[in-house]
């Protein structure tokens, strides 16, 4: 895997331009199907641009290839969402995170495969096909950010960006063997971020290694006018690895039925391994943990219903024979969209309808604020949480094919996203060959704290 | 590999029907064919039967809609930027003298 100092260095020693069409080569050779759209012209007119002296040099990603999810904005670059319905749509605009890595100098190099809308836990729905596991072809890479997480683990680029709307940066990032934040709800702007469930969801870096997340980070967080929900944040973050003194809480519940015995050995190695340099751990008590997962669903769901309401054929995308509205805008969407797509629209439009909003989506709702309080009062006691990633590791291409079943997976990622605190995915351990990820939960905007353990973690652990 | 199981009571309810299924696909305006309404049906079934975990929960507490404390936020009014209107119309499929053209509504 490489670094951002790695690639920076490689451009002082060449050239913008060598240095992407390295990484241009060493994607077209990939057998992972990391990406959609490589954007072979624009990144190399982009580097030539830097190397001439014409675009703003001295940015502190200057030269620098990132690939970015196929759902963020990209001006003059397909961006699909890795559905067929966005089919041949060219964004006229750049999301404001894109903006903030071009100002810097960063080069985007493509648009990375995913879950269709980001629905998944596995890059299996993709319209693109399947993201194949680095570390076993055979396995799925995590998703819905699994392109962006594959690219880097596999050593095509550096860095990369995903979103994370109920675990879809740290469930890659933990089955891929590389590092991944969801930042603080409001931290980074999601304008330009195609919406799934935006109560819920944040853009997250990825990188090989803590401090390029951190890098990555300091860059795209702050507020945006272009976003409301977004907020001032200090950016000027250092990474302080000193635990001397950290308090962490375990979560019982984090470590339920059906955690694979290889991963809850290797979190527990980690959490000792800080103890060994001075934190202290308690067990902590999260009772609402088990409705979480049900509570994300039906709200993500109803959200989905909403926001994918403006995928019916007329301003961009697929369009089929003209019929009457309504059925023309029904043929474009069963055209359009996969089953898993349309599953999470019918259960969201279900979840919301008369006679069930106030036994599905009101529920889920005030378990949200229980899930929440649960966190409130962890956070009066420690400083932070440490939990499992994902109950396993990467399972097979094709396993987990009933819904519920991948659903499930989810379950120590979604409450992260229901209360909007950080969590940081970090790699601690291995078994069979394949990663395991450990997360670090934080207070809101506690990003500097939660990273710094992570790269305790990290200059622990053997597996980096 | 251990996958965490889903609990389910034997003899749970149907809560959805295929009709239903195909209704409210329609309210959501994507139509389905038979086959994907049974097949649909069957899954949202198990789907719903997990969702009802949380009206097991008793309480009063507000919803949470929003984690952030924050309230409507307001600019100062001044016209700023926007799309030009060819860049607007650019990726519609189909379109007439600056308009996006739609199917007729009725």
């Amino acid at each position: 895997m490489m670094s951002i100092t790695d690639v920076l260095r490689r451009v002082e020693e060449a050239s913008a331009e060598d240095v992407v069409a390295e990484h241009l080569e060493q994607i077209r050779k990939s057998k992972f199907n990391t990406f959609i759209t490589v954007a072979e012209d624009q990144s190399l007119k982009r580097a030539r641009l830097i190397d001439s002296g014409e675009s703003k040099s001295g940015g502190r990603l200057s030269g620098v290839p990132i690939a970015i999810k196929d759902n963020m904005s990209t001006t003059g670059i397909r961006t699909t969402c890795a559905s067929h319905i966005l089919d041949g749509y060219i964004p006229p605009y750049d999301a404001t995170v894109v903006e903030r890595l071009y100002a810097e100098g960063a080069i985007v190099i493509g648009k990375t495969n995913m879950d269709e809308f980001a629905m998944g836990t596995s890059t299996e729905s993709s319209y693109y096909g399947p993201t194949r596991n680095p570390h076993n072809p055979d396995c799925v890479p995590g998703g819905s950010s699994g392109g962006s997480a594959a690219t880097v683990a596999a050593g095509e680029v550096a860095i990369s960006l995903g979103s994370d709307t109920g675990g879809s940066v740290r469930c890659p990032a933990s089955f891929c063997g590389v590092v991944g934040l969801k930042p603080t709800y409001g931290a980074v702007s999601r304008y330009g971020l195609v919406s799934y469930a935006n109560s819920l969801e944040q853009i997250g870096p990825i990188a090989s290694n803590v401090e390029d997340v951190a890098f990555l980070y300091s860059i795209i967080a702050g507020h945006d006018p272009k976003d409301s929900t977004s907020v001032e944040v200090d950016t000027e973050i250092g990474i302080d690895c000193d635990v001397k003194g950290l308090t962490i809480g375990v979560p019982a519940q984090y470590f339920g039925e059906g955690i694979d015995p290889a991963v809850e050995s290797a979190v527990w190695d980690g959490i000792h391994h800080l103890e060994d340099e001075g934190a202290t751990y308690s067990e902590v008590d999260m009772p609402h943990t088990d409705y979480a997962l049900a509570a994300y669903y039906i709200i993500a769901m109803s959200e989905a219903s909403s926001n994918l309401a403006r995928f019916d054929g007329m301003r961009y995308g697929l369009r089929t024979e003209d019929k009457d509205w309504s059925t023309t805008f029904s043929d474009v969407r069963v055209l359009g969209f996969g089953a898993e797509v349309k599953r999470r629209i019918i259960l969201g439009t279900f979840s919301l309808s008369t006679g069930y909003h106030d036994k599905y989506y009101l529920k889920a709702l005030q378990v949200r604020t229980l899930v929440k309080q649960d966190f409130d009062l962890a956070f009066k006691d420690v400083d932070v949480l440490i939990a499992p990633t994902m109950p396993m590791p990467a399972f097979r291409i094709g396993e987990l094919v009933d819904p519920l079943s991948q659903y499930l997976a989810d379950v120590n990622t979604v409450p992260i996203n229901l209360a909007g605190v950080p969590s940081v995915s970090v790699p601690c351990g291995s078994t069979d060959g394949l990663p395991i990820g450990m997360q670090i939960i934080g207070r809101y905007f506690d990003e500097p704290r939660i990273l710094g353990v992570a790269a305790a973690v990290e200059r622990s652990s053997q597996y980096s | 590999m251990a996958i965490p199981i889903c609990t389910m009571t034997p003899e749970r309810k149907r809560m959805i029907t295929p009709e239903e299924v195909e209704h409210i696909g329609w309210l959501a305006r994507i139509k389905l064919t038979g086959e994907e309404k049974e097949q649909y049906a069957e899954q949202m079934n198990d789907i719903l039967d997990y969702f009802g975990k949380v009206d097991e929960i008793t309480t009063d507490v507000e919803p949470t809609y929003h984690v952030l404390e924050l309230h409507n936020v307001f600019r100062d009014d001044i016209a700023s930027g926007s799309l030009e209107q060819d860049a607007a119309l650019a990726n519609a499929p189909n379109k007439k003298e600056g308009f996006f053209k739609a199917p007729r509504i009725m």
